[in-house]
């Protein structure tokens, strides 16, 4: 059982949590992630960690409410117990010094690029921060992000703040503009991992994503997370989650993800109509 | 002294009729009656020079436990299979014992060798039902430490046995149940977790600790256990990479490894999905690729589920088989279909998800290294089926994270930890056994290599 130390609502879908697990605090290390359960039946989850407390034991982890096991979660309060946190899973990025790196989230993903761009920036590289939300009230981490990056910038789809725009706008304008960019750093919704991916491939710009394909026990034993890169099936959870955007088959992955979508519903549907009775 | 016509009749074990059976997961074998028990006890021939003993792995008196049986004396039963055997509940159903000891039995010459495994379970669920297993025999604290890293049937040996010889031992495992194959892998219906569960229980009373939700390799290293103070470690993380065919289409949507839908079902119990929150598919039409137990399980986990047709397709015949034959007849009973000396090459998907397959024919030529005669294509005979669900039973590989995390330990080109026939590593203080050190084997043969590295642990421990 894993304590909940903290919890913040974000914005009106992404809750932060701060779960006590020393264990896990003293590995974690940028790029890593967990496997958790809530409760007794639940289902498996993974998560990336966003931060970690060494001293005080504990890791951070950000979420978006989008079916039952986040609804879950998001109902438990500071003091409450999570059933299962395995972890830190998957391989930590390698953090060295590349130069300029542009980091781009899109939606929750501006909660992984946090912990990336405080060890990107430690490891002396120039950071570019670009985060991208449907609208202004779901940006996430907009201050924390902007104390750690060099340059920040913030889109919007409806143009309610920042760029009214996509996050690969922003990128694209960089690179018209002629900055020097040694690695692009993406994780958000699949397409838009594509959609850099595309962006940066004819200008040979190293470009990292981190994939989130379904996982169960995110060790290495089921194969579920398996994705193609390079012509290559690997294991999201064990070869990755990081991966050369270039060379990852965005298309699978994003046909696999849509597997179990009816499954999710149902079971979404069948706890909030109990929470109604 | 029974007559020789009984002696030669195998006492059937009690199975709930395949009609019933393929619309639940509750265990198919429901064992045998204290009369069925000391009848087929009867059946034994004590013979002088005993080869059943020699047939199991962890060497039970097979002849006393049997002859306590027919005396109607079941605690002394039990006790005799305890003294070598720590899961005796569950190796009574999971042993491929036509293979060991059953197959060694004089009386198999006469196709009817005493039902040991039906014996062994009869004595474990006799115990249980009277409230399981005494803990006694403890020996003192020693003081001393050891870490065993996985749950499973080679964990749950050198744990118990070290426990017993005072030594404290932590059991980590990764997943959030302890078990190891026997949680994530046998299914309901041949092993409930119930039985499971009641021998990890015993294995905790005897003084060991299971700590959930550890992976070592990430969450710990094994030179960390040494630091927090470990004196000895046993590595018996199994063999839980699956193998795929890696032919075109293994990554549309319906294609499982069979570990992912076995772990799916019996893990995280999406049979039951509505009060559990893991999703599983089922297909109208399943293929299972492979015979062994895991294709077994596979298959008969999928018509549970409620799937109209479930095919095994196997490259060999039935001979070759790797799966228990128990399993194999019920599964034809339960209506499993079989294509034999048939070889997947293609899966053909639309809109994403799996919708046929492409097999070609085998036949079966020259001997391979393993004994089996090699399957080899034959030429233009590809067909093509309809499947909507695949599953791949062809076999796993070792987990890879604590080779690759811990400094300086052998492995052989597979990924299987090297040891020597005491269970060490090239590391000292280091041992290893199961399915990490063997590749793939059964239940039965890590426990014996858990029992033989408890030994060698223990000599070690009581000279530091």
């Amino acid at each position: 059982m894993y304590k909940i130390l903290k919890k913040m609502q974000l914005c009106p879908i992404v809750y932060l949590i701060e779960v006590e697990a020393p264990l896990i605090a003293r590995k974690n290390k940028p790029g890593q992630f967990v496997v958790l359960r809530v409760h007794e039946k639940g289902e498996r989850i993974p998560l990336t960690i966003v931060n970690s407390d060494e001293k005080r034991g504990s890791i951070t982890l950000i979420f978006q409410v989008v079916g039952k096991t986040t609804k879950l979660l998001s109902k438990l309060n500071e003091g409450d117990y999570i059933m299962n946190i395995v972890g830190p899973l998957g391989k930590p990025t390698e953090i060295e010094h590349y130069g300029t790196v542009v980091l781009i989230g899109g939606g929750v993903g501006a909660a992984e690029i946090y912990p990336e761009a405080k060890a990107f920036k430690a490891a002396g590289n120039y950071v570019i921060g670009i985060v991208g939300a449907r609208t202004a009230n779901l940006l996430i981490l907009e201050n924390e992000l902007k104390q750690v990056c060099d340059e920040f910038y913030i889109t919007t789809d409806d143009g309610s703040k920042g760029h009214h725009g996509f996050v690969s706008d922003i990128l694209k304008q960089l690179i018209d503009k002629g900055v020097k960019i040694d690695l692009v750093y993406a994780v958000g919704p699949t397409i838009m991992m594509k959609v850099i991916s595309n962006l940066t491939k004819p200008y040979g710009i190293k470009t990292l994503v981190s994939l989130n394909p379904i996982m169960l026990d995110a060790t290495g034993m089921c194969g579920v997370c398996r994705v193609k890169v390079g012509g290559e099936i690997k294991f999201a959870c064990v070869d990755g989650p990081e991966f050369d955007g270039h060379l990852v088959d965005f298309d699978l992955l994003m046909a696999r993800q849509r597997t179990y979508l009816d499954e999710e519903k149902k079971i979404l549907e069948l706890y909030e109509k109990m929470e109604k009775s | 002294m029974k007559s020789s016509i009984e002696r030669f009749k195998r006492t059937p074990m009690p199975k709930q009729p395949p009609e019933v059976r393929i619309h639940n997961f509750n265990e198919v074998a429901l064992g045998f009656t204290p009369e069925q028990a000391m009848n087929e006890a009867k059946r034994c021939l004590q013979c002088p020079e005993p080869k059943c003993i020699g047939g199991c792995p962890v060497e039970i008196n097979i002849p006393l436990f049997i002859k306590q049986i027919a005396e109607g004396d079941f605690d002394a039963a039990i006790k005799t299979i305890r003294e070598t055997n720590n899961l005796p509940a569950i190796t009574g159903r999971v042993c491929p014992q036509e293979v060991q000891c059953e197959g060694v039995c004089v009386l198999a010459k006469r196709n009817a060798p005493i039902a040991i495994g039906a014996l062994e379970r009869f004595a474990a669920d006799y115990e249980l039902s009277k409230g399981g297993p005494k803990v006694d025999n403890i020996a003192k604290k020693t003081g001393k430490k050891v870490a065993v890293v996985g749950s499973g049937p080679a964990g749950l040996t050198v744990a118990g046995d070290l426990a017993k010889l005072g030594h404290e031992v932590t059991i980590f495992e990764a997943l959030h149940a302890p078990g190891g194959v026997l949680a994530y892998g046998i299914p309901e219906f041949r092993l409930p977790k119930s039985i499971l569960n009641a021998e990890v229980n015993y294995v905790k009373k005897l003084g060991v600790e299971i700590k959930l939700d550890v992976v070592i390799g990430r969450t710990l290293t094994i030179e960390e256990l040494f630091k927090m103070g470990f004196n000895a470690v046993f590595i018996g993380t199994g063999a839980g990479s699956p193998k795929f065919l890696n032919i075109p289409g293994e990554e549309l949507n319906g294609v499982y490894s069979a570990n992912e839908f076995l772990t799916r079902c019996n893990l995280m119990k999406a049979y039951k999905f509505g009060e559990y929150d893991t999703p599983i598919k089922v297909g109208e039409n399943v293929t299972v690729v492979g015979a062994g137990n895991t294709a077994m399980d596979s298959a008969r986990t999928a018509l549970r589920l409620g799937a109209a047709s479930v095919t095994i397709v196997y490259r060999r015949t039935e001979a070759e088989m790797p799966a228990r034959a128990e399993e194999v007849e019920n599964a034809k009973e339960e209506g499993v279909k079989f294509q034999l000396l048939t070889n997947p090459v293609k899966l053909i998907g639309e809109n994403g998800w799996v919708k046929r397959m492409e097999c070609i024919k085998m036949q079966l030529g020259e001997a391979d290294e393993s004994g089996r005669r090699k399957p080899v294509p034959i030429p233009n005979s590809n067909f093509y089926f309809d499947t909507d669900q695949v599953i791949i039973a062809i076999g796993r590989y070792p987990n890879p994270i604590i080779a690759q995390t811990t400094k300086g330990l052998k492995v052989n080109k597979e990924g299987l930890i090297i040891t020597d026939e005491y269970g060490r590593t090239n590391i000292k203080g280091i041992w290893a056994g199961g399915d990490i050190v063997t590749g793939e084997a059964t239940v039965i043969s890590a426990m014996g290599a858990g029992k033989k590295a408890a030994k060698d642990i223990h000599e070690y421990l009581m000279k530091l």
